[in-house]
């Protein structure tokens, strides 16, 4: 042991001296879940996305750290007074990674190949309104929707709306070309991702000249990777409850900031008795979320009333609604005929918010007569027994897509709420771009599902970024899940 | 009496009183959560401190050796009820395709891994302590088949058994009157020693998530829970630990005792 630890401090020592002559240009930062592959216009899965978003593939539009929306590929564009036709001026001088340049041939395919009949997006909806895309000239693209949508441009900035190329799309899963500032250099499956610098990217070039993404998905390794400095900084670290010891140590920055993850407790709506809304609302009343983010997150996450991110400018706190009152809820179950409780099933997936968070519910509702049996669940049985067969009474899961409240307008979604009146609301927000109205109309569809009960509403999930104290530009909030690693440097 | 059996008989029954003191009494309700009061280390109020939910930790240890006991009494049980006949079969019918047959289905069971099967058990009907009994259970068979087998044929060829021959007892009443009731220390002892690795396999396959589902409390689901706060609370995981150490090491004493207490020639000696 002593011996390791003289060799850990003369390697640092080493470290500092090269430090001082060049400023460290690599950095290695770990993620929990490895990408099950590269293609971010075909998989929902968000491991994709934070490898690739903006690094290797760049959309028309792009998030920034702070939630804005800012031109990436488009230069600019001219949108037209009836809202429904968008002119896109493309930045000159772009080229993919294998050469060719980036043009609007390119774009048409994107966004044509995203909105086909076949299209394998996991996001489709987000291009549903696109009519025709037309290529005015090699760097100008018309994009026609059937209606004015507010949120085209926030669209177009998700990663499922990358541009790629129709020449290197066939292997897209293991060997992504896109425009980015960072090409794909090796990927050894179950451990890491490699990228390195692009030396012909059009924009300005990142500071760093070569960045490791690597896989650790066991808390207690994550643990250890980062205090032995075996990497530089965790992307969202998967123990809460290590953070003050990060916080302790000067080696370590800690990071706190919020996520797009709606955490609930999302109810089959479909399934008696929580067709009953009266049930629904037993089942709000009867949870106690302060509880749950001190237990489970051991203090991290923000309170939410309904499925809305707190630090967006139109949230409503409606946690008042649904205020914990287990007399009440044993009020209202009695009112629903259930005053002997009933029993349901509780599917866990494994993020510590569920299975913690799962354990603290099942006892708050125990208190109130709910038995809710736990099933500890991996992801894929998550995926084929809850999201795709609905054959659940109760699950826990974060809503991690940024601004998200328009899967309550689908009916055939996995919680099965189905309500006319919500899915009107939800056109009308589409076909509305001013922005006041728009706030308005986000306002009353949080009323709308917080008064419904449609989902337990738990906490806004926190990000819980870990790196070592030279490390700058790491974003603090997740707007959308990326590792933007042209923002990223070391301080000198 | 040896030392070996007073001390693995007395931390034995610590166990089991625990178990069984837990079905009336327990100093805190082991499924009530009382999330101000977590981590605590132990103190006057808790003895053994409160988990990261304030659950109290000597309460869930108590109930947790319900599980534990529970699980590998009747995988023991599953073990031998099913073993021992088929080693006794295979005995009583040395040399046959019927003993072929046995032993070496018992080969079979025995080249896999216990826990590699017992996984697949688990994500085959689904994770729950049933399963697990199930699964551990099966692995115990074989272990009793040999040992059953491996016994009875010495005693087949001893005399006493040669006059039951030829008083004409059949072969299963030979196996059943004469053979098993000679055996039986072999199996107490073995039994004992199972009834350890058994505690041990649960907790194994609790820790993998595999076991008792909560809320039920189990050793190895809280040792799992325990690990990435072990280097602020070590209390968490150093109290289930303990209490599967001293366990096994309570029943491998007992065990060893049982052996040299029941074998007969040592008896003499003593004698």
């Amino acid at each position: 042991m002593s011996l390791k630890s003289f060799v850990f401090t003369a390697s640092s020592v080493l470290a500092l001296t090269a430090g001082a002559a060049v400023a460290k240009d690599s950095i290695t930062i770990a993620m929990q879940l490895e990408p099950p592959h590269l293609d971010p216009t075909s998989a929902a899965a968000q491991a994709i996305d934070s490898v690739v978003y903006v690094n290797i593939f760049e959309g028309l539009t792009r998030f920034m750290g702070d939630g804005s929306i800012a031109p990436l590929l488009a230069k600019s564009w001219e949108i037209s007074d009836d809202g429904t036709v968008y002119t896109f001026s493309l930045q000159e001088g772009v080229a993919f990674h294998d050469g060719s340049a980036m043009d609007a041939e390119d774009v048409k395919f994107s966004l044509d190949r995203a909105r086909a009949e076949d299209s394998t997006n996991a996001q489709k909806a987000l291009f549903a309104g696109i009519s025709s895309v037309d290529v005015v000239d090699p760097m100008t693209v018309k994009v026609t929707l059937a209606e004015p949508n507010g949120s085209f441009l926030f669209n177009l900035a998700w990663g499922d709306a990358v541009i790629v190329a129709p020449e290197s799309i066939e292997d897209i899963k293991t060997a992504p070309v896109g425009t980015g500032a960072f090409k794909l250099a090796d990927w050894v499956q179950g451990d890491r991702i490699e990228m390195a610098r692009n030396a012909d990217y059009w924009g300005e070039a990142p500071v760093l000249a070569s960045a490791t993404f690597k896989f650790i998905s066991d808390p207690t390794a994550a643990f250890a990777a980062m205090m032995a400095e075996d990497v530089d900084a965790f992307d969202n670290f998967p123990a809460p409850e290590n953070l003050p010891q990060f916080e302790a140590d000067p080696r370590f920055q800690v990071l706190v900031g919020s996520t797009e993850g709606e955490t609930i407790l999302s109810t089959n709506n479909k399934q008696p008795p929580f067709d009953d809304a009266k049930v629904r609302q037993a089942l709000a009343h009867a949870i106690d979320r302060q509880a749950i983010i001190d237990g489970a997150m051991f203090g991290y996450g923000t309170p939410i009333g309904t499925h809305f991110a707190p630090h967006n400018p139109a949230y409503v706190d409606l946690t008042g609604g649904s205020a914990y009152d287990p007399d009440k809820a044993r009020a209202l179950l009695a009112e629903a005929g259930l005053a002997d409780g009933f029993e349901t099933t509780l599917h866990l997936p494994p993020p510590s918010y569920a299975r913690r968070g799962g354990e603290i519910i099942a006892a708050q509702l125990a208190e109130v007569g709910i038995k809710a049996e736990i099933t500890n669940v991996e992801w894929a049985q998550w995926l084929e027994t809850v999201f795709r067969g609905k054959t659940f009474g109760l699950t826990i899961v974060s809503h991690t897509e940024p601004m998200d409240i328009g899967i309550y307008a689908r009916p055939d979604y996995y919680f099965q709420y189905d309500n006319p009146a919500f899915q009107d609301l939800m056109a009308t927000l589409n076909a509305t771009t001013d922005p006041e109205a728009r706030t308005a109309l986000m306002q009353d569809a949080q009323k709308t599902i917080a008064g419904d009960y449609v989902n337990g509403y738990l906490f806004q999930l926190a990000k819980l970024g870990v790196a070592k104290a030279g490390v700058l530009g790491l974003w603090e909030n997740a707007p959308t899940a990326a590792i933007d690693l042209g923002a990223i440097s070391w301080a000198e | 009496m040896n030392r070996n059996l007073i001390l693995g008989a007395g931390l034995s029954s610590l166990v089991l009183l625990a178990a069984f003191l837990s079905f009336v009494w327990t100093p805190f309700d082991h499924a009530v959560l009382n999330i101000p009061a977590k981590l605590q280390p132990p103190n006057g109020t808790h003895l053994l401190g409160t988990d990261h939910f304030g659950r109290d930790l000597l309460s869930m240890i108590m109930v947790g050796a319900r599980t534990s006991l529970a699980v590998a009494l009747v995988a023991v049980g599953i073990g031998m009820g099913v073993g021992v006949p088929l080693g006794l079969s295979a005995a009583a019918a040395k040399g046959s395709w019927l003993d072929e047959l046995i032993m070496r289905g018992n080969d079979l069971i025995f080249a896999f891994p216990s826990l590699v099967i017992a996984i697949l058990i688990t994500a085959v009907f689904g994770a729950g302590a049933v399963n697990a009994i199930i699964a551990i259970g099966i692995f115990n068979i074989p272990v009793f088949a040999r040992i059953s087998r491996g016994a009875a044929l010495s005693l087949w060829e001893r005399e006493f058994i040669l006059a039951a021959r030829v008083a004409g007892k059949t072969r299963a009443r030979i196996s059943a009157e004469h053979i098993l009731p000679n055996i039986a220390n072999l199996l107490i002892v073995q039994g004992t020693i199972q009834f350890s690795l058994g505690i041990l396999a649960e907790a194994g396959l609790s820790y993998v998530g595999l076991g008792a589902q909560p809320p039920v409390p189990s050793w190895g689901r809280m040792l799992a829970d325990a690990q990435t706060m072990v280097s602020f609370a070590p209390h968490l995981a150093l109290v289930p630990g303990c209490a599967i150490i001293l366990t096994v090491l309570g029943l491998n004493l007992l065990g060893d005792g049982l052996r040299d207490w029941l074998d007969p020639k040592l008896r003499v000696a003593r004698a």
